[in-house]
């Protein structure tokens, strides 16, 4: 039991070293993103790491759902309404200049709201929607993004990781592992902001840091960028002027293992096989292989390579697909752009209308006093002659029929779920036709802009083959690379299509669970092949999806039609066509008069 | 933070660079498309490309960016408080690069009423918006893919028409807005509707460069530069101002690049031969080819001008599968060697 716990204090005291190297220069940085559910370790990392990093510097808080006027900075409505005169507010990211922007839940974050803290990464100011026309705010800041999404499909935004140098992963760190840890005294953070400037690279530290960004699939070239500021941090936080291959194996194992898309060759032998459920706890014994810091070859290269491999995100060692990582990125945090933040009512919003918002509407401010002030003049008149208490003269006046709600529209984005079996001897045609049957829907989706997605059962466990998506491009990879072959865990597929929906619903779409199966149910959901207690579990996780409200259609892909499928059809509550073999075409004839059904009764 | 990176001291993407100076020196082209991974260096290209530019005039802090010499219609909005003449100021500022964040509302965008003055004085009064900012310069949407439909519809419109016009809540409005566009994203995270991608007048692919010794350059320029900017720019800037000067005189140039009947002809070839829909291909290709003649200080376009903007003028106008989008490059190229005869 030494081996892990010895491990995971690497993990705990990287992380507070990450806050200190952040604390020298947060904007030069970028920040951190820490993975973490909300538990102690979280605590107190956040504890140690805000008390290195709020040293003489503005910490601000955001919340994810913060509004563009409050975030760039604007009019402040209700000073102005107050005062009569135009009054300016600055936003948190200008109040932020020189220090750190802090983001909880930064899966959450609105597309808008991410959009507008990149662009003012880029370019160390904002543009506040002010009088001022070619007006800007200095903002020179860091963000710290604290990511609690439950899979690969909520993450921080993309384009914030993008620029955030270092990617902390605090789960399953065990709390007596992180107790006990501070800061090593050594480094003394002040001193190193000092020194910061005067500090150098080695010429052939740049190349080293991109040959290894390039060997590990690293395409943004933020990335080696945001290595090699990160050894000059190091360096500066141990007193030396010039990088030396130390800090380089540092920044690497911070900064680049974690983007790692694939897996670098290594001289002595491969990881060690993935234990057959990747998402219990992969990280238990492969992504520390070896402690062995004594490279033999002491070429900067090597040394940098070395170094990543210690750190090297856990899914990669036990998948070898290159491009997972990339694929599993936007999805959660996407949603539907606009509707994201607003968490009643879902679809575009569009405009307003007149409305009662206690009828469990949401008001729209701006809308409102926009209907009202026209009014103003005409009413102030009207009010002038009755007892008006001199308060209230300067204020707005406000009536029932000013009023207004938000509006939402717009077709909810549908996105039909295929769960494909894609097990035993007839695996291989069956899969060939429901590729082809999602080309063809796909077709339709590139003009209706509604989504596919993809996940294929075999074996003894299912995989997302193809988050969802409308992107064609996308598609067309992953369909290409669709294994078959294996036990029929049809468990396991339901149970992977009624997370997918479940969190597809919370977006405010709907999804369509189509069902590509003979029914013959023979592995269970933890991989054994047991036939009877296959079949029990496939009924009760049908009947859950069944619970859950979810439109559901099973199509029989055997050659003469299985009772097990109809049965099973019967457990989802789903409508039952028999398609010998899967036909492409009648699958996709199927499924997009499934998809008009759904939304004719959703109108 | 005046200082942006030099445009000359981008390394590779030669295709973008040259689209992005086509853009700017006929701005009638239509905008430019650009997709392509993260930190491939869009932004940072366009934001290099507008400091290149000379300087425009303006009325110091007006809204609308109006020119201090003129007062017509076209260039002056009926709203604009800088009406008279005599009381205005004139400023030299950098060509304004306006950022359209995703997500942005409407009013942002086209402007709205403006509630402090409504509130405060009960007038009825426009507070223009985005684009109002981004004229007679180039307004820039980072994953213009992702934007609602609806607002892409609204900008490709407004930047070919080079007019706001805005009627809506009892305002009636227009006012001239002309600027470039200039859209990113990244294909993998959503496409865009093919009835817009031939709206734009380029499209061009960018990858981040695979071949280590040039993402050395990248980083190294990258890093002097965030390290001292004013050293580096200083470094470039003799390429700079030759670059400058270079499209200066193509701009000056441009009204005068004879376009000869057999080039014409070989465009519409082209044209055909690939399937496009419509005369904007052939007249966006007249036109990048006449730019990029007037870059090369030629008096005439001629069939290799053709021949080199035909990849990012035709390459999002084809007729395609939706499921075989492979190699419209290719395609393109195909095409170009049967018609030109070209390598």
């Amino acid at each position: 039991m030494t081996e892990p716990r010895q491990k995971t204090d690497v993990r705990f005291s990287d992380a507070l070293l990450a806050a200190a190297l952040v604390a020298v220069d947060p904007a030069g940085l970028g920040g951190i993103s820490v993975r973490a559910r909300p538990g102690p370790v979280r605590d107190l990392w956040t504890g140690l790491a805000m008390e290195t990093l709020a040293v003489d510097r503005p910490v601000r808080r955001m919340p994810a759902n913060i509004s563009p006027d409050r975030l760039a900075g604007g009019l402040d409505l209700a000073a102005t309404l107050a005062a009569g005169t135009p009054i300016y507010a600055q936003g948190i990211i200008a109040s932020c200049n020189g220090g750190v922007l802090v983001a909880p839940m930064a899966e959450r974050i609105a597309p808008v709201t991410a959009a507008l803290l990149a662009i003012a990464m880029d370019e160390q100011r904002v543009a506040p929607a002010s009088a001022e026309v070619h007006a800007f705010d200095p903002a020179r800041f860091g963000v710290i993004l604290f990511d609690e999404g439950e899979d690969d499909s909520e993450r921080a935004p993309a384009s914030l990781l993008d620029r955030v140098a270092l990617h902390l992963d605090l789960d399953g760190i065990p709390i007596s592992a992180a107790t006990a840890q501070a800061l090593d005294a050594r480094l003394t953070v002040d001193e190193a902001r000092d020194l910061l400037p005067s500090v150098t690279l080695p010429d052939e530290a740049t190349d080293a840091v991109c040959a290894a960004a390039a060997t590990l699939g690293i395409h943004s070239i933020r990335a080696p960028l945001l290595a090699l500021r990160t050894a000059r941090h190091h360096a500066a936080l141990h007193g030396r002027q010039l990088v030396t291959a130390e800090d380089l194996a540092v920044a690497a194992r911070l900064v680049l293992a974690p983007r790692a898309t694939q897996i670098p060759p290594f001289d002595d032998e491969q990881p060690e096989p993935a234990p057959p459920e990747p998402e219990q706890d992969p990280e238990a014994g492969k992504d520390e292989q070896g402690e062995d810091d004594q490279p033999s070859d002491p070429s900067l290269n090597d040394i940098v390579l070395q170094a990543v491999r210690t750190n090297l995100p856990p899914h990669l060692l036990d998948d070898k697909t290159p491009d997972r990582r990339r694929t599993a990125g936007k999805i959660g945090a996407r949603g539907k752009s606009g509707a994201g933040q607003e968490n009643k009512l879902h679809g575009r919003p569009a405009g307003s209308r007149r409305g009662d918002p206690r009828a469990g509407e949401r008001l729209c401010l701006y809308e409102t006093l926009r209907a009202a002030a026209p009014w103003q003049r005409v009413r102030r008149a009207q009010t002038a002659g009755s007892v008006d208490p001199p308060s209230l003269r300067s204020k707005v006046i406000i009536r029932r029929e000013d009023f207004r709600v938000k509006r939402y529209t717009g077709r909810r984005v549908t996105t039909a779920i295929f769960v494909v079996d894609a097990s035993g001897s007839a695996a291989s045609q069956r899969l060939g036709e429901a590729k082809g049957a999602i080309e063809l829907i796909l077709r339709e989706c590139y003009v209706r802009r509604d989504q596919v997605a993809l996940i294929s059962f075999r074996g003894v466990t299912a995989e997302l083959l193809l988050p969802p998506t409308r992107s064609l491009t996308r598609a067309k990879r992953s369909l290409a690379a669709l294994p078959g072959g294996g036990g029929t865990p049809i468990a396991s597929g339901l149970d992977a299509a009624w997370s997918l929906a479940d969190h597809l619903k919370r977006q405010g779409q709907t999804p369509l669970v189509v069902v590509l199966t003979d029914g013959r149910a023979n592995v269970t959901r933890d991989g054994k092949g047991n036939r009877p207690r296959a079949r029990e579990e496939a009924m009760l996780a049908a009947r859950r999806l069944m619970a859950s409200g979810q439109r559901c259609l099973l199509l029989d892909v055997s050659l003469r039609g299985s009772a097990d499928a109809a049965l099973l059809a019967e457990g989802l509550g789903a409508r039952y066509m028999l398609i010998p073999g899967g036909d492409s075409s009648r699958v996709a004839t199927a499924v997009s008069m499934a998809r008009q059904d759904l939304e004719s009764t959703l109108r | 933070m005046a200082l942006a990176f030099p445009f000359s001291a981008i390394v590779g993407q030669d295709e973008m660079k040259l689209a992005l100076i086509i853009a700017a020196i006929d701005r009638s082209v239509g905008g430019v498309l650009i997709l392509g991974d993260r930190g491939t260096g869009k932004s940072t290209a366009v934001r290099a490309l507008a400091q290149l530019l000379p300087l425009v005039a303006v009325v110091r802090n007006c809204a609308y960016n109006c020119d201090p010499h003129r007062a017509d219609e076209r260039s002056c909005p009926a709203e604009c408080p800088n009406k008279q003449l005599a009381h205005r100021e004139a400023a030299m500022v950098a060509v304004p690069v306006v950022d359209l964040p995703l997500g942005a509302t409407e009013d942002r965008v086209v402007g709205a009423l403006d509630l402090e003055r409504a509130l405060t004085k009960g007038e009825k009064a426009f507070e223009p918006g985005l684009l109002a900012r981004a004229h007679r310069g180039f307004l820039y949407i980072d994953e213009v893919n992702l934007l609602e439909d609806h607002l892409v519809d609204l900008l490709l419109d407004v930047a070919a028409s080079g007019e706001n016009v805005v009627e809506r809540e009892g305002l009636s409005i227009r006012h001239p807005a002309s600027f470039v566009l200039i859209g990113s994203g990244n294909p993998e995270e959503g496409e865009l509707r093919p009835q817009l991608l031939d709206r734009f007048g380029l499209a061009v692919d960018v990858k981040t460069p695979v071949d280590i010794p040039s993402r050395v350059d990248v980083v190294r320029r990258r890093d002097s530069f965030e390290r001292n900017r004013a050293a580096f720019v200083e470094t470039w800037r003799h390429e700079e101002d030759k670059l400058r000067q270079r499209l200066a005189t193509a701009q000056a140039n441009l009204e005068g690049i004879e376009v000869p009947d057999g080039v014409v002809t070989k465009c519409a070839e082209l044209c055909i031969a690939l399937g496009s829909d419509g005369l904007r291909g052939e007249l966006t290709l007249i036109r990048a080819g006449r730019a990029l003649a007037a870059f090369e200080c030629e008096r005439e376009m001629t069939l290799a001008h053709m021949s080199r903007v035909a990849a990012p003028v035709l390459r999002h106008r084809l007729r395609r599968d939706p499921l075989d989008d492979t190699g419209s490059t290719a395609r393109v190229a195909r095409a170009l060697a049967d018609v030109a005869g070209a390598p």
